[in-house]
């Protein structure tokens, strides 16, 4: 192999390991549990006569067998068989801010100080972790700008559930909620900035972005009334490009008698630079697995952080924890309330990583972190420009942000290969690229973040993978069509996951289809 | 700002100023700043966050989070009876081997690819969970249980075209402040009252209230007084017999000897797996399923991300994928089924690990185990003057509640005393549920042997006789 082209020789752990059903053998054992005392058998007796009989299982749930060491070894294979964010150069989830996650804060959210902590306890017998929730939601008002945050949210969609939510009842508390039927939002903010506010009953507009790629001032202007509810809306958007005009968006909403939602999930080039406060927004939220480091597990457990202006504490979640200078104690005292949204107080170890994260960082650390964030992103900005087929639509010669929305079109035009052979192909090289939300505004496209977290020399090996597959395009498709080939698996059939006769979401409904 | 000026911060490599320069001249720029050029002045942030010094070493970072989190008492220190919304069930050795391997816990969104493993050890969480539920359909998980509830009524709601629903009154106080938010101004949510002797739902009640308009009837057991509802074949029938759906919210640790809802009727089941191998952490473990049965009608109106098996190119490769993506928002933001994003899918993997652990036997044996501890707890606890039990005569799981009124002290009395020797005593409900009384829900599992529930016993009596409580 070519010492020019800086790529692996990689392949993907591959264990061909069946389903842990196939695994299953009568009367292995993982794990056994006490006996029962005996003086308690001798009063209750096997405890199962007295249910109601016609509740009783008689036969056992049809759940595999096997011994302790044999379900350790599946699970190990299968997470060989995953590509973790500590293993790869993982920058190709461009909007996921896919940052480090340091051990130190793992040994903190695994200790049993906060495992074995139940969420009833005492006040008394909690004082240490509900410092850590207050302190934090103290760091995440400087770093906003706004008054008051709440970690219930499980999740950044969630959060942005909660933000349509306060608007609801913010409407409801002035009488308007019959008029006030529209949230605004933009075509390049996150899915659910439009899917949730929808479920919450709204009619969403989904403003489109204009020739520089922001989204459109005057198509704004068009798109607010008297029954405006609201602005969702996310800065950067998925293309990287900051909207320089984003007070004046809320100056529109806020003169129509919106309520102004941020969508900072991924802020991670603007810490310490620019805030929700000096954009003029109600509310804003953070994910803390996503800019404050707490790792995303597969897909959660997660946190979205939502921070309110004081005029919107009196909507937020119970309960809020407060501090009266000499203990730390919830209040549930929110007479206009949204009432809940996830179980207690939030994903509690994502809110100690985070805490942790910021005391290791401080203010010079975490503006170092986004600058660097944002050097990584342009670094690699000019030299994915420079990958024949590839290009950054909109904002030409200008810089971004954290992140930029690239797109393979010219690519496609010339060899035929898509983002998703390419993504296949990248695989074989132990790379992740992703391509983007729907609708697919950017024709072939795929969307890179950086973070602060990779080092040149780690930007430079992604970018010869880029590099090789796009040779790879224009000399030999074939290998890229058919990829992956190092991989855990090969191509898989997706026509049968739409089909219903074939479908199989469980092992029982695959062994009755098959 | 100048003491700090030449940290090279471990978590950012290319703080290095040698590098930084190289990469400034590759962009073509003099300074970072030049890359901001596009925010205005009028948005900077020009003073510093005021945040505290940050313990730039690990040592020192180390001790600080320690000293704080050493405030904590635990349940691990103490003797806790807290139940719920979150309880305390063991947690194999092997669950948090798994989920804390870098590879589940630092991956994310990958392709069914260099993924395989996450979507395999997704789809056999739901597998397994199908069997303990008796459902062909499981969801990867959401946020918790009070999502994976409002979601089960909304999809009652498309699938029936009805915008009503009933919900046991004798569900979470929590969970129905979630559902109740979720579901306005959608969905208008009626509450059918729960017999007070038995605590199960009152059928009566249920038939006044229900109608040709109403999605569905949810309720849930155990209840969240811990009550085993024995009527939900009559529950079901009465909604079907209406049109409506028939949902249920279950423990799933208690499906080893209880049947599931899908045996008395149900059509929509939920719940939560934190008691599934996670760790209470302070209300941090808890991750929602949904399941129903394999029809496209159902399958069609979840939110959730599904993941199915399916073939490969190569001849008996198993390889994973979504199944019908195409519903989720991610694929259409405003015509997808509600909304999907980040939710609780480490904990999805963790109860998959903790179901193939416990296997068979070890659900029918730990189901066994938990009912002859609560009952032992609660035949003790009811022999005690000056206390009852309400809904003594119904059968109950691991939960059951104590009612205080007639001992005159209140339970946040006894609780405090409690907590003196050493036991976290069960949860206030006297505010929750004010019509029982001076009440507390007790929450006993596996994890409780007979000698900590004798004591818990020996120390509510000398509560009842210390003469005054501070």
């Amino acid at each position: 192999m070519s010492r020019e082209i800086k790529v692996r020789n990689f392949h993907q752990a591959k264990w061909d390991e069946p389903v842990i059903f196939e695994l299953s053998s009568k009367g292995e054992r993982g794990i056994l549990f006490p006996e029962i005392e005996k003086e308690i058998e001798e009063i209750i007796g096997d405890g199962i006569s007295n249910l109601p009989k016609n509740m009783v299982r008689e036969q056992p749930p049809n759940l595999p067998e096997l011994s302790q060491m044999q379900v350790l070894k599946h699970y190990l294979r299968l997470s060989q068989q995953t590509l973790g964010a500590d293993l790869n150069v993982d920058i190709g989830q461009g909007t996921c801010t896919m940052k480090y996650s340091p051990k130190i804060n793992e040994k903190f959210a695994t200790s049993p100080k906060l495992t074995e902590l139940h969420p009833s306890q005492d006040e008394t017998t909690v004082q240490g972790i509900l410092e850590i929730i207050y302190k934090l939601d103290l760091f995440l008002r400087e770093i906003s700008g706004l008054d008051k945050f709440t970690f219930q949210p499980g999740g950044g969609s969630q959060a942005i559930f909660a933000m349509a939510s306060i608007i609801y009842t913010h409407h409801e508390n002035n009488g308007e909620t019959e008029k006030r039927d529209e949230i605004i939002s933009t075509m390049f903010s996150h899915p659910s900035d439009a899917a949730a506010p929808n479920v919450k009953g709204y009619r969403v507009i989904n403003i489109y972005p204009n020739e520089d790629g922001l989204p459109d001032v005057e198509a704004l202007k068009e798109a607010v009334s008297d029954r405006t509810a609201g602005l969702l809306i996310t800065n950067p958007e998925d293309t990287g490009i900051f909207n320089p005009k984003i007070k004046e968006f809320t100056r529109i909403v806020h003169e129509v008698g919106g309520v102004c939602g941020y969508d900072q999930a991924n802020a991670n080039g603007i810490l310490g630079i620019t805030r929700a406060k000096e954009a003029d927004f109600d509310l804003c939220f953070f994910n803390l697995h996503k800019t404050f480091s707490s790792p995303h597990g597969c897909g959660g457990p997660a946190t979205g952080a939502l921070g309110v202006t004081k005029e919107f504490i009196q909507y937020l979640p119970v309960p809020l924890v407060e501090f009266d200078e000499k203990k730390y104690y919830f209040n549930y005292d929110i007479p206009k309330s949204i009432g809940k949204v996830r179980a207690y107080y939030g994903v509690v170890p994502a809110i100690l990583r985070a805490y942790s994260w910021i005391m290791s960082l401080g203010n010079d650390g975490l503006k170092e972190a986004s600058q660097i964030a944002v050097l990584n992103n342009n670094y690699l900005l000019k030299k994915v420009l420079k990958i024949r087929g590839a290009s950054a639509p909109y904002a030409e010669e200008r810089h971004r942000i954290e992140q930029v929305r690239f797109s393979w079109e010219e690519l496609y035009k010339e060899t035929g290969i898509t983002t998703e052979d390419v993504t296949c192909r990248m695989v074989d090289f132990g790379f992740h690229m992703w391509s983007s939300h729907h609708p697919f505004i950017v024709p072939q496209p795929f969307t890179l973040e950086p973070t602060e977290s990779y080092s040149k020399a780690e930007l430079d090996e992604y970018i010869a993978g880029l590099k090789k597959v796009v040779e790879e395009a224009y000399e030999n498709p074939e290998v890229v069509k058919s990829a992956p080939h190092r991989s855990v698996v090969h191509k898989i059939d997706a026509d049968s996951l739409d089909d219903p006769s074939k479908w199989a979401i469980t092992w029982r409904a695959y062994l009755k289809k098959k | 700002m100048n003491k700090k000026k030449n940290i090279i911060h471990p978590y950012i490599p290319n703080s290095v100023p040698e590098i930084k320069t190289k990469m400034l001249e590759e962009i073509g720029v003099e300074d970072i700043e030049t890359l901001y050029e596009d925010i205005p002045e009028i948005l900077r942030f020009k003073d510093e966050m005021n945040l505290p010094n940050p313990f730039l070493s690990e040592i020192e970072l180390k001790k600080h989070v320690e000293q704080i989190l050493a405030k904590n008492q635990t349940c691990q220190e103490n003797l806790s009876f807290l139940g719920g919304d979150c309880w305390q069930h063991y947690v194999p050795a092997i669950c948090d081997e798994i989920n804390q391997r870098s590879e589940f816990l630092t991956a994310y969104a990958g392709e069914p690819y260099e993924d395989h493993g996450r979507f395999q050890s997704l789809f056999e969480y739901a597998s397994m969970m199908g069997e303990l539920l008796n459902m062909d359909v499981v969801n990867v998980p959401t946020y918790d249980w009070g999502q994976a509830a409002s979601t089960s009524l909304r999809m009652a709601a498309r699938i029936t075209g009805r915008t009503e629903a009933l919900v046991a009154e004798s569900i979470s106080p929590d969970r129905l402040l979630i559902i109740k938010n979720y579901c306005k101004p959608i969905i208008k949510i009626q509450l059918v009252k729960y017999n007070e002797k038995t605590g199960k739902l009152d059928l009566d009640d249920l038939k006044t209230k229900i109608s040709s308009n109403t999605a569905a009837i949810y309720f849930e057991n155990p209840s969240y007084h811990g009550c085993i509802e024995d009527q939900g074949k009559i529950i079901s029938d009465i909604a079907h017999e209406y049109g409506a759906l028939s949902l249920v919210g279950v423990d799933p640790i208690s499906l080893g000897i209880l049947i599931p809802p899908n045996n008395y009727g149900a059509d929509i089941v939920c719940g939560d797996i934190q008691g599934l191998g996670m760790h209470m952490q302070y209300g941090g473990g808890h991750a929602g399923f949904i399941a129903t049965r394999d029809e496209e009608k159902y399958v069609m109106e979840y939110p959730s991300r599904l993941f199915g098996i399916t073939t490969t190119a190569v001849e008996g490769e198993h390889g994973f994928g979504d199944v019908t993506y195409d519903r989720t928002s991610f694929h259409d933001r405003i015509e997808g089924k509600e909304f999907i994003g980040t939710a609780a899918a480490l904990w999805g993997i963790t109860a998959g690990v903790y179901l193939a652990l416990v296997g068979p036997q070890g659900m029918q044996e730990l189901g066994k185990l938990i009912v002859q501890r609560s009952q032992y707890a609660m035949k003790k606890l009811s022999e005690i003057d000056g206390l009852n039990i309400p809904f003594n005569e119904t059968s109950h799981f691991k939960e059951f509640v104590i009612d205080f009124s007639t001992s005159g002290k209140t339970t946040k009395e006894i609780n405090k005393s409690l907590l003196k020797k050493g036991i976290f005593g069960g949860k206030d409900i006297s505010s929750e549920f004010p019509e029982l009384g001076n009440c507390a829900v007790y929450c006993v599992t596996e994890t409780h042997t007979k000698e900590d529930i004798d004591r818990l016993v020996q120390a509510v009596i000398d509560c009842l006789k210390e003469e005054e409580i501070k």
